[in-house]
C-alpha cells in the first residue's frame, strides 16, 4: 500500500477504536501547541523564501538586461567620444537601444550624495550611456575591444560584478528559507515523537489489556497515530491561519522600504502556506507510527 | 488445542518450571493448583503465549508459540478467553464497553453484537451495571465482568488465573457455576487456583482433571482432593 494509502487508512474514523486509548495527558497540549507554533514559523520561512526568490528574480532580470558605459575624457573631447560610443553601440548586434544620460538625469543620480545644488558643469563627472540589451544580449568582450579603439575614455560596466553577489545573496536567502522549513518539520517530527513516546509509556497498562483481548499491534499503533496526526493537523491549521494573518498585516511592498516591506506572498503564492497543515499531519503520522511500533516492539 | 511437551521456563537463576507435559483436549476441564509462587500464573502465560518457553515446546492451536509473530499471537488470543486474578480493565470505558473490547479490537463491534452483549451481561448478572466504570465495581462484579469479556468472542479455550481470589465463597461458587456451564457448552477450561474447596465443589458438578505444580514440576493431584 502506498504511503498516502497508509495515511488515509489510518485516518478512517472508528468511534469505538478511538475510545480505547484514554484522552488525557500533557501530550495533547504539547502536540497542539508545537504544531501551531511550528506552522506559524513555517509560514514566515515560506514568506522569506518566496520574497527572496522574487527579489533574486527581479535583480537578476533588471540588471541582466541593462549595462552602462562610463566615458571619462577631457571636456573638449567629451562630446566626440559620446558620439563615437553611440555609433559603436548602434552597430553592435544584441544592443536594443542606447542613449546618453542628460545633465538632469546625472544630477539626479548624484543628488543623494552631493545634495540638490550640485554644479555638475564644474566637476569632472564622467558621462554615462545607458545600454539596453536584446534578449540575446551582446558580446561584452567584443564591445570592449571596439570601445577601446573608437573611444579610449569609455569603460563598459555590464553589471556582472554587482549582479552576481546580489543574486547569490538572494538565492542563498531563499535556500535558507527552505532549510528553515525543513528544520521546522524536523522539529515537529522530534517533538511529536517525544509526545507519542510519552503517551505510549503512560498507557502501558492499556496496551497490555488490549493485547490480552487480542488486539494486533497495528490496531494499537493506529489508535495513537490517528490521534496525534489529527492533533498535528488541527494545531498546524491554527498556526498557519495566524501566520497568514500576520503576514497579511505586514506593510505592503514599497520602494523606500526595500526588501523588508516586500516580505510576504503575492498572488497565487498565498495558496502555498495551505500546504503546511497537511505537511505537518504527514510528518506527525510517520513520527508517531515509527515511535509507536518501536515502543510496541520493546514491550513484552 | 494447547499442548506442552517437556516445556520449561526460567529467568535469571534456575528454571521456575521444567519438564511440563500436558495436552488440553477440546472440551476438557482442568484445574491447576499449587502453593502461591509455585508458577501457576507462569504456566498459564505459557499457554496464551504471553511468555515463551525456555525449553521444550508449547503448541497452541497447532502453532509452536516460540515461532509466533506478534500478529499470530494476537490471532491466537482471539480464540482464547483469559481471566486474570487482578481483572485489568480500561478504567475510562464503561463496563459494557470493556466487555465488548475483544469485539471492538477485532472490528466485530457494533449493532449486530448488541443482542449477544446484552444476553451475556444478563448471564453474568451485570445488566444493571452496564454503564458503570470499572473502579466503581465490587470484586465479584469485576471477576464476572472479566469472565464475560473472556467469552464474548465465543473462544475455544478459557484460561482463568485465580478467578475467585478476591471474592467471597458465595460469589466463587457462582463464578464456578458459570465456568462449568461454559465447559458443558464445549469450551476447554483451565483454572489455576490454590482454593482446594472450590476444586472439591467443582468435582461434584464436572469431570475435571486436577494438576498440581510442586517443585517446578507438573503432577496429578493426590489424595488431598
Amino acid at each position: 500500500m502506498s504511503g498516502l494509502g497508509n495515511i488515509l487508512d489510518a485516518m478512517k474514523g472508528d468511534a469505538q477504536a478511538d475510545r480505547v486509548v484514554p484522552r488525557r495527558g500533557h501530550s495533547v497540549r504539547l502536540t497542539l501547541f508545537t504544531s501551531a507554533a511550528m506552522a506559524f514559523l513555517a509560514v514566515f520561512a515560506l514568506a522569506l523564501s518566496m520574497a527572496s526568490g522574487r527579489l533574486a528574480d527581479r535583480w537578476s532580470e533588471a540588471l541582466a538586461r541593462s549595462s552602462t558605459i562610463r566615458i571619462s575624457a577631457p571636456a573638449a573631447q567629451m562630446e566626440e567620444q559620446v558620439w563615437a560610443v553611440l555609433e559603436v553601440l548602434q552597430q553592435t548586434p544584441g544592443v536594443a537601444s542606447a542613449r546618453a544620460l542628460n545633465e538632469e538625469e546625472q544630477r539626479a543620480l548624484l543628488e543623494p550624495w552631493f545634495g540638490p545644488d550640485l554644479p555638475l558643469e564644474d566637476l569632472p563627472v564622467p558621462r554615462l550611456v545607458e545600454v539596453i540589451e536584446t534578449a540575446d544580449g551582446y558580446d561584452p568582450d567584443g564591445l570592449r575591444l571596439r570601445l577601446a579603439a573608437e573611444a579610449p575614455g569609455a569603460v563598459l560596466d555590464d553589471h556582472t560584478r554587482w549582479r552576481r553577489p546580489l543574486v547569490q545573496a538572494a538565492e542563498r536567502l531563499r535556500a535558507l528559507g527552505w532549510l528553515s522549513l525543513a528544520l521546522i518539520l524536523g522539529s515537529v517530527a522530534a517533538m511529536i515523537t517525544l509526545a507519542a513516546q510519552s503517551a505510549l509509556a503512560a498507557n502501558v497498562r492499556v496496551i497490555r489489556v488490549l493485547r490480552l483481548v487480542g488486539a494486533r499491534d497495528h490496531y494499537i499503533a493506529r489508535a495513537f497515530v490517528r490521534r496525534f496526526t489529527l492533533r498535528a493537523l488541527s494545531g498546524a491549521a491554527v498556526g498557519t491561519g495566524l501566520g497568514m494573518v500576520a503576514i497579511a498585516l505586514l506593510p505592503s511592498a514599497q520602494q523606500e522600504g526595500g526588501f523588508l516591506t516586500g516580505l510576504g506572498f503575492s498572488g497565487a503564492h498565498w495558496l502555498v502556506p495551505l500546504a503546511v497543515p497537511p505537511l505537518a499531519a504527514i510528518t506527525a503520522f510517520w513520527a508517531t507510527r515509527t515511535a509507536a511500533f518501536k515502543t510496541l516492539r520493546s514491550l513484552p | 488445542m494447547i499442548e506442552l511437551k517437556e516445556a520449561a521456563y526460567g529467568y535469571g537463576g534456575g528454571p521456575l518450571l521444567s519438564d511440563m507435559t500436558l495436552r488440553l483436549a477440546p472440551g476438557s476441564f482442568h484445574f491447576l493448583t499449587g502453593p502461591s509462587g509455585a508458577g501457576k500464573t507462569t504456566f498459564l502465560k505459557l499457554c496464551y503465549a504471553d511468555l515463551r518457553a525456555t525449553g521444550g515446546s508449547v503448541t497452541i492451536f497447532g502453532q509452536e508459540s516460540a515461532e509466533m509473530s506478534r500478529d499470530e499471537i494476537a490471532r491466537t488470543r482471539q480464540r482464547m478467553g483469559v481471566v486474570h486474578q487482578d481483572c485489568e480493565f480500561l478504567d475510562h470505558l464503561s463496563l459494557k464497553e470493556n466487555i465488548a473490547l475483544p469485539l471492538t479490537v477485532t472490528g466485530r463491534g457494533g449493532q449486530a453484537q448488541e443482542a449477544n452483549l446484552s444476553d451475556l451481561m444478563g448471564w453474568v448478572g451485570l445488566s444493571a451495571r452496564a454503564g458503570a466504570l470499572p473502579p466503581e465495581l465490587s470484586g465479584g462484579e469485576r471477576q464476572r465482568a472479566a469472565l464475560a469479556r473472556a467469552v464474548i468472542t465465543d473462544p475455544d479455550v478459557i484460561l482463568a488465573d485465580e478467578p475467585t481470589g478476591n471474592i467471597d465463597w458465595e460469589m466463587s461458587l457462582r463464578l464456578l457455576q458459570l465456568l462449568v456451564e461454559l465447559n458443558r457448552m464445549g469450551k476447554t477450561v483451565l483454572v489455576a487456583t490454590h482454593d482446594l474447596a472450590l476444586i472439591r465443589a467443582a468435582k461434584a458438578q464436572v469431570s475435571a482433571r486436577v494438576l498440581r505444580i510442586a517443585g517446578g514440576r507438573l503432577q496429578l493431584a493426590g489424595a488431598e482432593l
